[in-house]
């Protein structure tokens, strides 16, 4: 009994329903992945702090290597960023902002005369420099999601590279995970590791500080530190895959809960707008009926009747409500 | 004296240990009650670790160890016990690099691969 109108709204809705439904999903699936990835993100900080302090101990006990990790660069003509984005949209503005940034970065590099290199990872970040020209050294995808340490030791490697053939600096775009509410895009030196750094990680360990009597080594420190560093460097690139990780997922939760939310809106604006047609319809309907009875009750016919029929008819227009 | 073993992804054992032997690129080494402070580089081998309730015995694919303070802390890639091995798949890994160290007796990464294969399936024998 449904009008046109009605029938239209009524089938928006329910794809709105539907679409609801999945918008809903995705935000409790991404829900339950933040808590996961933060997890990951507090397993690995035992490793990177103990290398952290490791390398400080070394650095103490005279194991400064002329190592190139380490090497500050008397002239920079060259920077490779590292990008990590997701490999999947529907999470807001997340992929955006970190690539953005990263291009914003390499303007402001290009118009100090420096050349660009770019490892990006994450699906999303390939699209976005491949569309838009850029020189892509390399690319990786299909872990954004759930990052191994495999998969952080692969995007080292090609960052190691890159600085050891002719990039003088790298740096690290991703987005840092402060708390489930508050997220942001950071650009971070990466290469050279400054030792500097070593020094305050030390004072922050709790192991009450180098033993009296100084280190024994096995084998002699350079050799330890040569294998060391690029450990740290997989260390530091791997705890920045997982909180770009968790970002995503937070990201992804907050777009799908305002997707939920529009739709369950829409949703409550369509229906108020379909019932109003069926009243409408219903309205004109018994107008046209009651017309109908008034104009046969002035030329004498049987009004009992009618109004029989009238009940009749409004009974079954109401009934199409349900 | 506390033993630490730390892997990239999680911290895979802590606690008390009476002895802990491993191997460094130098050698086997065993630190036992108040060791001098050390710091060696790990080579692919056993590890062995006095714990309070036996011995646990882990394959590591190569790694760092620390001891200072009566604790000792080793940072390794990888590290296995017995029950986490695929012989299965530490035998297929051990016929493909015997494979590409026939057909090259200098590639070092297959002659690792056939030492992290070896120790695997000796862990998992062991055990």
């Amino acid at each position: 009994m449904a009008s046109g109108q009605e029938r239209i709204l009524k089938r928006r809705i329910r794809s709105i329903d539907a679409t609801k439904k999945i918008t809903r999903a995705m935000e409790l699936i991404a829900a339950s992945r933040i808590v996961r990835a933060q997890a990951r993100v507090r397993a690995a900080r035992p490793y990177s702090d103990k290398v952290t302090a490791v390398i400080a101990n070394l650095a103490s006990a005279g194991g400064e290597a002329d190592h190139p990790l380490l090497r500050e660069p008397a002239e920079v003509t060259k920077v490779a960023y590292v990008a990590i984005a997701a490999d999947r949209g529907l999470c807001g503005g997340y992929n955006n902002n970190v690539l953005r940034a990263t291009e914003r970065a390499i303007a402001a590099d290009a118009a100090e005369g420096r050349d660009y290199e770019l490892v990006l990872s994450g699906r999303k970040a390939l699209g976005y420099f491949r569309f838009r020209n850029y020189r892509i050294a390399a690319g990786f995808e299909g872990f954004s999601d759930q990052p191994s340490y495999a998969d952080a030791q692969q995007v080292a490697a090609a960052a190691t590279e890159l600085f050891e053939n002719g990039c003088q600096r790298v740096m690290l775009a991703y987005t840092q995970f402060h708390s489930m509410g508050n997220q942001s895009v950071a650009i971070v030196p990466f290469m050279p590791l400054e030792v500097g750094d070593f020094d305050e990680a030390d004072g922050a360990e709790d192991s009450g500080g180098g033993p009296e009597g100084g280190y024994e080594f096995e084998p002699e420190p350079a050799v330890i530190l040569e294998r060391l560093l690029p450990r740290y460097a997989e260390a530091r690139l791997y705890s920045a895959l997982l909180e770009a990780s968790a970002s995503e997922h937070a990201a992804r939760q907050r777009a799908m809960k305002a997707a939920t939310d529009n739709a369950e809106e829409l949703k409550i604006n369509l229906t108020r707008i379909m019932n109003r047609a069926r009243q409408d319809a219903i309205t004109t309907e018994i107008m046209e009926i009651v017309g109908g009875a008034e104009a046969l009750a002035q030329t004498g016919g049987e009004v009992d009747l009618l109004s029989d029929t009238i009940e009749a008819r409004t009974a079954d227009l109401f009934r199409a409500r349900e | 004296m506390q033993v630490e073993l730390v892997s990239p992804e999680a911290v895979l054992f802590s606690g008390e240990c009476s002895q802990v032997v491993t191997r460094t690129v130098d050698g086997d080494i065993a630190f036992l009650d108040h060791h001098a402070a050390f710091i060696g580089a790990l080579d692919i081998g056993q590890t062995q670790l006095w714990a309070s309730d036996g011995i646990v015995t882990l394959a590591l694919n190569r790694g760092f160890v620390e001891v200072s303070n009566n604790v000792v802390t080793i940072l390794s890639d990888a590290a296995y016990a017995a029950d986490e091995i695929d012989v299965a798949a530490a035998q297929a890994d051990l016929e493909a690099a015997r494979a590409a160290l026939a057909a090259d007796d200098d590639d070092d990464d297959a002659k690792a691969a056939v030492a992290w294969a070896e120790t695997r399936i000796a862990v998992a024998g062991a055990a």
